[in-house]
């Protein structure tokens, strides 16, 4: 797309943000500056050529589509926002989410959705490892396979993986549910395989369809979570940590 | 941090722009380390020559006349082409390591940064692009090259402690990250005669590569040892005179994207380091597993 002298231009009902053009100063800043209650609720970003740190801290319900592969932390902290990423994701995507919700509709690289206390993740393509690592609430939905050490020390939520898991699943888990549908390489230290009860299979159907997928069952689902030996020191344990 | 790019062409049309593809790439990742900066090129082949690259910090005392008496003791034509800080020597391939051996005894002072049939190394503190300026580097043509921006971690900021590190004929390697065990493996190859020339933990990388290869391994199998005998944490990316490898240890800790197409294989630390290559959008482009070896040869 040819530059403008006007960095940003309102298309139809969405404000068009080109990197090309501005930076991401500007549209960082920009987003911030949205009051509540404000009309401008369609962003676009053209351009981002893998930037680091595309609509971090937007704290409004906002939809924004980006148009190519964001580098790192892209929609970290994100509270109510809906970004969609048409592209892939470096490290980092949506790490410490609070609500809303980040749709990548390609690959993820490590650690997507680190630390998240809320809203929904979703990876069309595949993520890389330690994805959900830490995560404390947040739901994350995966199409596809899901690298090694994925939901380390996972507290709180749901990791969901259409395919397959690398090693170490769930290595020193706290408290989330992770639901896997392909093979799992290993499970880490203090993670099992659990029962699928009916409570889970309908909390898996609502996480499914709140990430649009439609030909998959729950029921060809394994769920895994925590053995709750490493909660208290126990000295026969000290392998295992 | 530290950053690094290798570019694997396939299609003999980019070979013109290897140099200019390579510096932007290479500039992209300038905020992922500001200590020093290198390149190294792979040019193509003239069959009748071989090449050392040579730095001094005095240029201007260390290079002029060098020509002429290096051709004296050689008994072969020589030609030295500078650039900055740097110089290039070419004479006939069969007078390679008596030419080094010319080198460090003319001139004490300069500094061996690689020797080959088609290699050129580059290298110096500061940021890619002043480096790349410096080198006129965006002028080269070639068939592959990789290059490494450096947040120095493991040994002093300096020429020699830049990348690409390179121990052997046409062969060299930049890394991102740390090894743990690199006094113990230095040790062990200072035993089979290999010299080492800095502190710095991924020269003995490069140094176990070479001496890997000088056993009889192919770039892939010496790749593959790295995984089971040198331990800490690393994206490594080698050149050698027909190839281009990539490794990543078993916890890939360190960031690494590849593309490929039929005209390229390209290396990012970061996916913005391949934003600018054509038809990336069209490209294959992925996330190298860990401990897996990954390696093209022409």
């Amino acid at each position: 797309m040819p530059a403008t002298s006007k960095a940003t231009r309102d298309q139809g009902h969405a404000r068009v943000f080109d990197l090309d053009v501005m930076s991401l100063r500007e549209l960082n800043q920009a987003l911030h500056d949205l009051a509540p209650g404000s009309n401008q609720t369609a962003w676009e970003v053209l351009n981002p050529k893998g930037n680091h740190s595309v609509a971090v801290g937007v704290d409004l319900p906002v939809t924004i589509d980006v148009r190519g592969s964001v580098g790192y932390y892209c929609g970290g902290m994100n509270s109510g926002s809906t970004i969609t990423v048409h592209g892939s994701a470096g490290p980092g995507v949506g790490e410490n989410m609070m609500s809303g919700s980040i749709i990548i509709k390609g690959d993820a690289s490590q650690y997507a959705g680190a630390t998240g206390k809320g809203g929904l993740l979703v990876i069309e393509g595949n993520a890389s490892s330690r994805c959900g690592i830490s995560m404390k609430g947040i739901d994350i939905v995966v199409h596809g396979n899901i690298g090694h050490m994925s939901a380390f020390m996972a507290q709180s939520g749901n990791l969901v993986v259409l395919g397959d898991a690398g090693d170490a699943l769930g290595d020193s888990i706290y408290e989330a549910r992770l639901f896997v549908r392909g093979k799992v390489d290993s499970l880490g230290a203090d993670c099992i395989a659990k029962e699928m009860r009916p409570e889970h299979l309908e909390l898996l159907q609502g996480l499914l369809d709140r990430a649009g997928v439609t030909d998959v069952k729950p029921s060809e689902f394994k769920r895994y979570g925590s053995a709750r030996t490493l909660y208290n020191f126990n000295i026969d344990n000290a392998d295992a940590y | 941090m530290c950053g690094i790019v290798g570019l694997f062409l396939k299609d003999k049309s980019l070979e013109p722009k290897l140099g200019s593809m390579l510096s932007e790439m290479l500039i992209s990742l300038s905020d992922r380390g500001p200590d020093s900066a290198g390149i190294a090129i792979y040019g193509a082949p003239s069959g009748n020559e071989a090449k050392i690259t040579i730095q001094s910090a005095k240029p201007g005392r260390d290079f002029p006349g060098l020509e002429a008496e290096l051709a004296k003791i050689l008994g072969a034509p020589v030609t030295i082409a500078v650039k900055s800080t740097h110089a290039v020597v070419r004479t006939a391939p069969g007078k390679i390591d008596e030419a080094r051996e010319a080198i460090q005894t003319l001139r004490p002072d300069i500094r061996i940064m690689g020797a080959g049939d088609v290699v050129e190394i580059y290298k110096e503190v500061g940021l890619p692009e002043a480096v790349v300026d410096r080198f006129d580097v965006r002028s080269m043509t070639g068939t592959h090259g990789i290059g490494h921006t450096r947040m120095a971690t493991e040994s002093a900021v300096t020429t020699m402690g830049a990348h690409p590190f390179s121990t052997g004929a046409d062969q060299c390697l930049v890394h991102n990250g740390s090894l743990s065990n690199h006094n113990n493996v230095r040790r062990e190859l200072i035993r089979e005669g290999m010299k080492f020339e800095t502190e710095n933990d991924t020269e003995v990388a490069a140094a176990y590569l070479s001496s890997q290869m000088a056993h009889g391994k192919n770039l892939g199998e010496a790749l593959e040892g790295t995984l089971s005998d040198l331990d800490g944490f690393f994206t490594f990316v080698v050149g050698t005179k027909n190839g281009f490898g990539v490794v990543r240890d078993p916890i890939a800790c360190k960031p690494a994207v590849m593309a490929e197409t039929d005209q390229y294989v390209a290396f990012g630390s970061e996916y913005r380091a391949l934003t600018k290559l054509p038809g990336i959008d069209n490209a294959r482009v992925w996330e190298p597993e860990p401990a897996t070896v990954y390696f093209w040869e022409h």
